[in-house]
């Protein structure tokens, strides 16, 4: 990496848009594709760019991440200096935990002032994407950019909360909207990654606190496009935001494609916290097409376009299609689903008949028996 | 006071393994693939931390450089101690001299220092080819009650097969009255599983004078335990029932992980309550495609099979193309079985490429025996490789 980067991770900011998920956990630690969380693909690529110092910046129902990220190690971000620094929201008798991002940062200032990183890359821990961050900072570098966002050209996804990007020829960035209405037609969508100098940003918490202003996306970036140099970084690989609980089981159904999951995964350096799980079995009579099966499965049924997580049983003559069946689910024999998402150690009895379709997955909560 | 260790392992991971051929050439026995994400050695590894054992030396002496990067710093295991944990321990240049581990004994003698660091009270001895799951700590509380100098862990082999192990003959109370190295006719079936636990100072005592004995061959079973025997020390059996396999030979190490499979398994490894820990793969949920195929099977991260796989063991990131059968098999991480090629009754190891239309050993029912194919090597598309075949460079077809 040319210059020297620090991460920032904010692990609930988006946590309003699959409030299912959400409930029990910060949106960066929502399961995803068998084995790993979302947060994995935000730390992996930090990683890969030579970055070793991560602040995990959280607010509430954070215990799930903590317990995922330990102490880094599986990141190799278990270090002396730097590595993993988790960053809880700051509030005593007068000041409340933040409720936006320019208020978020505000109490990470001081983890900003004692690095001696010339960059910092703001990331989202909610967005699926192999992104080359080290490419990202040269981008920056080469446009003499105040502040650099990366977007992909995209039909638009409404979501709580994105911004799309207007850019010109050079990259420039012209007009920045926040939560703009999207008709059936192309846009840049903010990926919800950003970098910029260490220094600029501390300037810009500063100024804010005492300008007053709450919103990064408004006060900051939409406000300024004429005054401040933001360009937009275009990325065209495979990019998924979770916009809702639609959008995570679609984005779950294309790793079931080989291009995408070679993209993702094809150089073995998505890292992810491990659990020594036996090897799935497969046992006889199964029939097993098209799927993701990740360790400590036993299945004795049938599973068709599903994605199954680890430690996941599936009972004789039972027919699971098109389904996200999370870690420690229980299928029972007979049963059928379809469109289905169980979260985290769901018990489905025998005979039960359960089916959503693709617009509307039906989601059963943590650890619910049916 | 100085810290110490109740008990400290020595795990001897120094041997060759001749009689797995190919499997061996470039990585010694230990480091053996096994169980789909295992090596053999996280199951004496994971015995020790599972036993509260937390202080392992692993002897290491033939090829040790793949299982020096697997154990690394212990982390898997829970063995990345400030004080303890595993370290590997290969024969080293000392100033008055030098030597590569001449036998078991001598091996351990070697390492005293490392062992009295600890200030142990008990050594655990225990070696590095055998797939089971114990309790080391019951054998050394065993050890402690029965006050004994030195106890041996056996286990009831088939009166016909125990010709080809230590055998211990006993008396009622489990003391041992006399070895008999692999004898042509055993007076018993209780064989030794090359697991002692010895009280440190009798150990430390009688490896010095083994080590003065210019006679001995500086092995456990045919010199210390003798001598110790001889001089009157107290040496009791430890019964061990349950899965134990010494995977020291193809057909074994076969049938071993075959036991793996089934509903009710002969050896089952995904009991909660004893976790066999390991070095887990960095790759994906396996993926099975829409023409893939799997029955009684175990398949590990980051495979990804589009055709027929019956009855075999596959380890990480194995491809099973379009149109290919695996049947009855071991295949080891990063192999690749082309489209159309059959392999049955095999054992694969790492990184092989199995070429289109190849053919690779037959049916189990009519084979000479199970075919091997040696790491990183390539079989030509169409060749046929014969049952019970070892080939351990690139093959293109007689």
């Amino acid at each position: 990496m040319a210059r020297s980067a620090v991460g920032v991770v904010f692990c609930n900011i988006q946590d309003k848009n699959i409030p299912e998920l959400s409930a029990l956990r910060a949106i960066a630690s929502v399961p995803f594709a068998g084995r790993y969380r979302l947060i994995d693909f935000a730390l992996s690529n930090l990683v890969n760019a030579g970055i070793t110092t991560v602040g995990i910046v959280t607010k509430n129902n954070y215990q799930s991440l903590i317990d995922h990220i330990g102490s880094g190690k599986d990141w190799d971000l278990a270090r002396k200096d730097g590595g993993i620094i988790l960053l809880p929201p700051y509030s005593n008798e007068t000041d409340a935990p933040y409720t936006n991002r320019l208020e978020a940062l505000k109490g990470v200032m001081s983890f900003l002032r004692h690095r001696n990183e010339d960059y910092v890359v703001l990331y989202d821990g909610d967005g699926v994407a192999r992104l080359d961050i080290t490419d990202v900072v040269r981008f920056h570098e080469q446009a003499g950019a105040d502040i650099t966002m990366v977007y992909q050209e995209t039909m638009g996804t409404p979501s709580h909360y994105y911004m799309t990007l207007e850019t010109g020829a050079d990259n420039r960035v012209s007009a920045v909207s926040i939560n703009p209405v999207l008709g059936q037609k192309k846009v840049n969508q903010y990926m919800n990654v950003m970098v910029m100098q260490r220094e600029y940003l501390m300037n810009i918490i500063q100024n804010a606190a005492q300008s007053g202003l709450s919103s990064f996306g408004r006060d900051i970036l939409s406000k300024n496009v004429d005054y401040i140099k933001i360009y937009g970084y275009k990325f065209d690989g495979y990019y998924a935001g979770m916009a809702s609980l639609s959008a995570y089981f679609k984005a779950n159904m294309d790793m079931l494609d080989k291009n995408i999951r070679d993209e993702l995964f094809g150089a073995r350096d998505i890292y992810t916290k491990v659990r020594d799980s036996a090897p799935s079995k497969y046992m006889n009579g199964c029939a097993v097409k098209n799927s993701l099966i990740s360790d400590g499965c036993y299945i004795e049924g049938t599973v068709e376009n599903s994605i199954l997580f680890r430690g996941v049983k599936v009972g004789k003559g039972s027919v699971v299609k098109n389904s996200v069946l999370m870690q420690d689910t229980v299928v029972g024999s007979s049963v059928r689903l379809d469109c289905v998402i169980t979260d985290k150690n769901v018990v489905i009895r025998d005979r039960r008949n359960l089916a959503g379709c693709e617009e509307l997955p039906y989601y059963i909560a943590k650890g619910k028996m049916l | 006071m100085q810290r110490k260790k109740e008990c400290v392992a020595m795990l001897l991971a120094g041997g060759q393994g001749s009689r797995l051929y190919a499997l061996t050439n470039k990585i010694a026995k230990p480091a053996v693939a096994f169980g789909a994400k295992y090596r053999i050695i996280d199951f004496p590894l994971s015995n020790c931390v599972n036993s509260g054992i937390d202080t392992v030396g692993v002897l290491t002496q033939y090829e040790p450089m793949e299982l020096n990067e697997y154990i690394g710093n212990g982390q898997p295991w829970d063995l990345d101690r400030s004080f303890g944990g595993v370290h590997i321990l290969s024969p080293y240049q000392a100033k008055k001299k030098s030597s590569w581990y001449e036998g078991t004994a001598n091996a351990i003698y070697q390492n005293m220092n490392f062992m009295k660091k600890y200030n142990p009270d008990y050594v655990l001895i225990l070696s590095g080819d055998h797939i089971y799951k114990m309790n080391y700590a019951k054998m050394v509380r065993a050890h402690i009650e029965s006050n004994a100098d030195c106890t041996i862990a056996a286990i009831e082999v088939p009166i016909q097969e125990a010709s080809r192990f230590g055998i211990l003959n006993v008396r009622d109370d489990g003391s041992i009255y006399q070895f008999e190295e692999k004898p042509k006719v055993p007076k018993s079936n209780l064989a030794s599983m090359g697991i002692y636990v010895f009280s440190a100072e009798k150990l430390y005592k009688y490896l010095e004078m083994d080590d003065q004995n210019s006679t001995s061959s500086k092995d456990f079973g045919k010199d210390v335990l003798p001598a110790m025997l001889a001089a009157g020390e107290k040496m009791m059996s430890y019964r061990f029932e349950g899965y134990w396999k010494d995977v020291g030979t193809i057909p074994a190490l076969w049938e071993s992980n075959m036991d793996l499979l089934g509903v009710d398994p002969a050896f089952d490894v995904s009991d909660p309550t004893w976790k066999i820990h390991s070095r887990n793969p960095l790759a994906p949920p396996e993926y099975i495609s829409e023409t893939g195929k799997v029955d009684n099977s175990m398949i590990a991260l980051g495979c990804e099979i589009s055709g027929n796989v019956y009855n075999s063991v596959l380890s990480s990131n194995v491809v099973v193309e379009q149109g290919a059968t695996v049947t009855d098999s071991i295949i080891m991480s990063g192999t690749v079985i082309k489209s159309g090629a059959s392999v049955q009754y095999s054992v694969i190891d790492e990184h092989v490429t199995v070429g289109n239309n190849a053919v690779v050993g037959e049916e189990k029912a009519h084979a000479q025996g199970i075919t091997v194919l040696g790491r990183d090597i390539t079989v030509a598309d169409g060749a046929v490789v014969s049952s019970g075949a070892i080939i351990d460079k690139d093959y293109k077809g007689d």
